[in-house]
């Protein structure tokens, strides 16, 4: 029973798509006319029901989904033109949690920043500090100590395993599994409380900052960590009893929102999507940041680039990342987990009651900020929804010129009309599911 | 958008804020000048041969478009890493591009003038940059040309303003610190 799983795992399997193949591609998603594209009025003029026409087209109505919709997994509107049952067009609505963030993160200095992005994305917070922090430390040119990038790496990688747990569990609720859901939000909290010993917080961390990490490790972090490991590969065991080898979870997700490794592309897609067409693309194989040329894992990819192979690879990665844990616990390193550099980091608290700069030097680095050298950065990170990219622009001071994020689900999102075309409005929901978009993060 | 002093084109402050010894040494890839900018490549086309650059890489394997946004200069005129033959102007539209199977990265910074901010649209070449280009009009007040829909993305319809353009305020709702309050709660 437990390996059930479509995915086959690749070590060195080379891009097999060729530029004709995406050229094709280019040109079926520039004709196949399945995004809406009308003014909200046009929409609201035609909205309802309307009768079949001399053209040959018949009867249309355009409904909306969401915003308030419960799979939609926050404030996703989706308008829909049906033929019948099947959707003909679709134009995913976005916003509704657009709160600014790039332009906050201008007026914040760079020590600040990391509380900002990390509400992006909620579900994977740490990988939007880390993406941060990394283009802040580019600029800045310096390089976090060993123990500080191994202490990331592992902090991430919990964060993947907690996110995709979330996914296993929205997933599950969205189709009607509803104990699954149940399964993997108490999995998520397990790895959350992890979270919240090391950082404090559920969520929200803040934990990842430039320089390094904002503390190290507490006392009896792996005889935590090992215990929330011990009880995963069971409980995961549980969730392929409970869905993948079901009949009544595969009929709804195979063959449903099907994706071509061209398509996805052309589109920009990236994470899950990408690899459930087959293509193996993850950025810790191919462009290794952190730790993660040291480490042996897997990159997990599907052959049909249907939802359950979105599904199935998200399982697959949990296993995965359980495989990253337990390295980076073995070989985590003995050292500082911040750089000592005064112009970044607070000395020590116990330098400051016999050194006048060293009590000097946080107030000066809290209240001012850092000074990072003028440039401009682009850095990625592999987040578990795809590439999470930060484009930090410095000219000098302590706040940059502009903080943007290439966020994956923002991106993503752009399939959903191509996912959708020709389908049941039932399995709109399974689809939006499958992309597993974050709204935090597409909004920001 | 009443341009504040020093960034409209007129190109006078620019000058000066360009050190002499800090001279970029001009390298040339595909007609269009090179820089480095922290180890990663930049290039520098301008709008015209911007289209044809993007088209030009995605033969030459750069296949995925990343990312696209719009950066804004104003009050920061004199840019260091500039290859000294582009000409700085207020807006920078940012497009990075990754070819999976060399695995390396690009980036291509075009220069848009504050009178004219338009730039050639690239949804036909990357149909992926769609959003990202509505974003970036919706926000910085770029327009792309021959965009399908070049409708606001993140902001509601009836919004005026770029929000992300430096001469828009951030907005702040006040914050009254209460007076002599006994923990949470407690009235002035």
């Amino acid at each position: 029973m437990s390996q059930t799983l479509d995915p086959t795992t690749v070590d060195s399997a080379d891009p097999v798509v060729d530029l004709d193949a995406l050229d094709a591609a280019r040109e079926r998603l520039a004709s196949d006319d399945a995004v809406l594209r009308m003014s909200a009025t046009e929409a609201e003029e035609r909205s309802g029901y309307q009768p079949p026409t001399d053209e040959g087209i018949g009867e249309r109505m355009i409904m909306n989904m969401g915003p308030q919709h419960p799979s939609t997994h926050g404030v996703l509107r989706l308008e829909l033109e049906l033929d019948g049952e099947i959707v003909v067009q679709c134009r995913p609505i976005i916003g509704y949690l657009h709160t600014g963030m790039e332009k906050t993160g201008e007026e914040l200095t760079y020590l600040q920043g990391p509380t900002n992005v990390t509400r992006m994305d909620y579900a994977a917070p740490l990988f939007n500090e880390l993406v941060f922090s990394l283009a802040t430390e580019e600029l800045l040119g310096i390089e976090v100590p060993e123990r500080a990038q191994w202490i990331r790496t592992l902090m991430c990688e919990v964060n993947r395993i907690s996110s995709h747990m979330l996914f296993m569990a929205t997933n599950g609720m969205d189709l009607g599994a509803v104990g699954m859901m149940l399964y993997g939000w108490r999995e998520r909290e397990e790895l959350l409380r992890f979270l919240e010993m090391v950082t404090g917080l559920r969520m929200n961390h803040n934990y990842i900052r430039p320089g390094g990490v904002a503390a190290d490790l507490p006392d009896g972090w792996a005889e935590h960590l090992d215990s929330v490991l011990g009880v995963l590969p069971e409980r995961l065991e549980e969730f392929d009893t409970l869905m993948t080898g079901q009949p009544i979870w595969r009929e709804r997700l195979q063959g449903v929102g099907v994706i071509t490794a061209e398509e996805a592309i052309s589109l920009g897609a990236t994470g899950p999507i990408l690899r459930s067409t087959g293509y193996a693309w993850d950025l810790r194989r191919d462009l290794p940041y952190l730790c993660y040329d040291q480490l042996d894992f897997d990159v997990v990819v599907g052959t049909y680039g249907d939802s359950f192979d979105r599904y199935s690879i998200r399982l697959a990665e949990i296993r995965e990342s359980i495989r990253i844990v337990r390295q980076c616990m073995d070989k985590m390193p003995d050292g500082d987990y911040r750089i000592q550099d005064k112009k970044v980091t607070p000395p020590p608290r116990a330098r400051s009651d016999d050194s006048m700069e060293a009590l000097i030097h946080p107030f000066k680095i809290f209240t001012e900020g850092f000074k990072v050298p003028e440039g401009e950065v682009y850095v990625a990170v592999e987040n578990p929804r795809g590439e999470l990219g930060c484009y930090l622009v410095s000219d000098g001071s302590s706040h940059p010129v502009r903080m943007h994020i290439r966020a994956p689900s923002f991106v993503n999102l752009q399939t959903l009309p191509h996912l959708m075309q020709d389908s049941l409005i039932a399995d709109t929901v399974a689809i939006v599911s499958s992309v597993d978009p974050i709204m935090g993060d597409v909004d920001r | 958008m009443a341009g504040e002093d020093g960034a409209t084109g007129d190109g006078a402050p620019e000058e000066p804020a360009q050190p002499g010894a800090d001279p970029v040494e001009e390298q040339m890839l595909h007609g269009v000048p090179v820089s480095d900018s922290r180890g990663q490549e930049v290039l520098h086309p301008d709008r015209d041969g911007y289209r044809a650059l993007v088209e030009r890489l995605r033969a030459d394997g750069y296949w995925v478009a990343v990312d696209l946004c719009g950066v804004d200069y104003l009050g920061t005129p004199g840019r260091r890493g500039l290859p000294a033959s582009v000409q700085p102007e207020r807006f920078e539209v940012v497009v990075n591009l990754l070819d999976h199977r060399a695995r390396r990265r690009t980036r291509l910074r075009v220069q848009v003038p504050e009178s004219d901010p338009t730039v050639p649209s690239l949804v036909e070449v990357h149909p992926g940059l769609e959003a990202s280009e509505r974003e970036t009009h919706d926000l910085m007040g770029i327009s792309f040309d021959g965009h399908p829909d070049l409708s606001r993305i993140l902001l509601p319809d009836d919004w005026e303003g770029h929000p992300l353009r430096k001469d828009e305020s951030t907005g702040r709702i006040p914050v009254q610190f209460k007076v002599g309050s006994s923990g949470a709660g407690g009235r002035p």
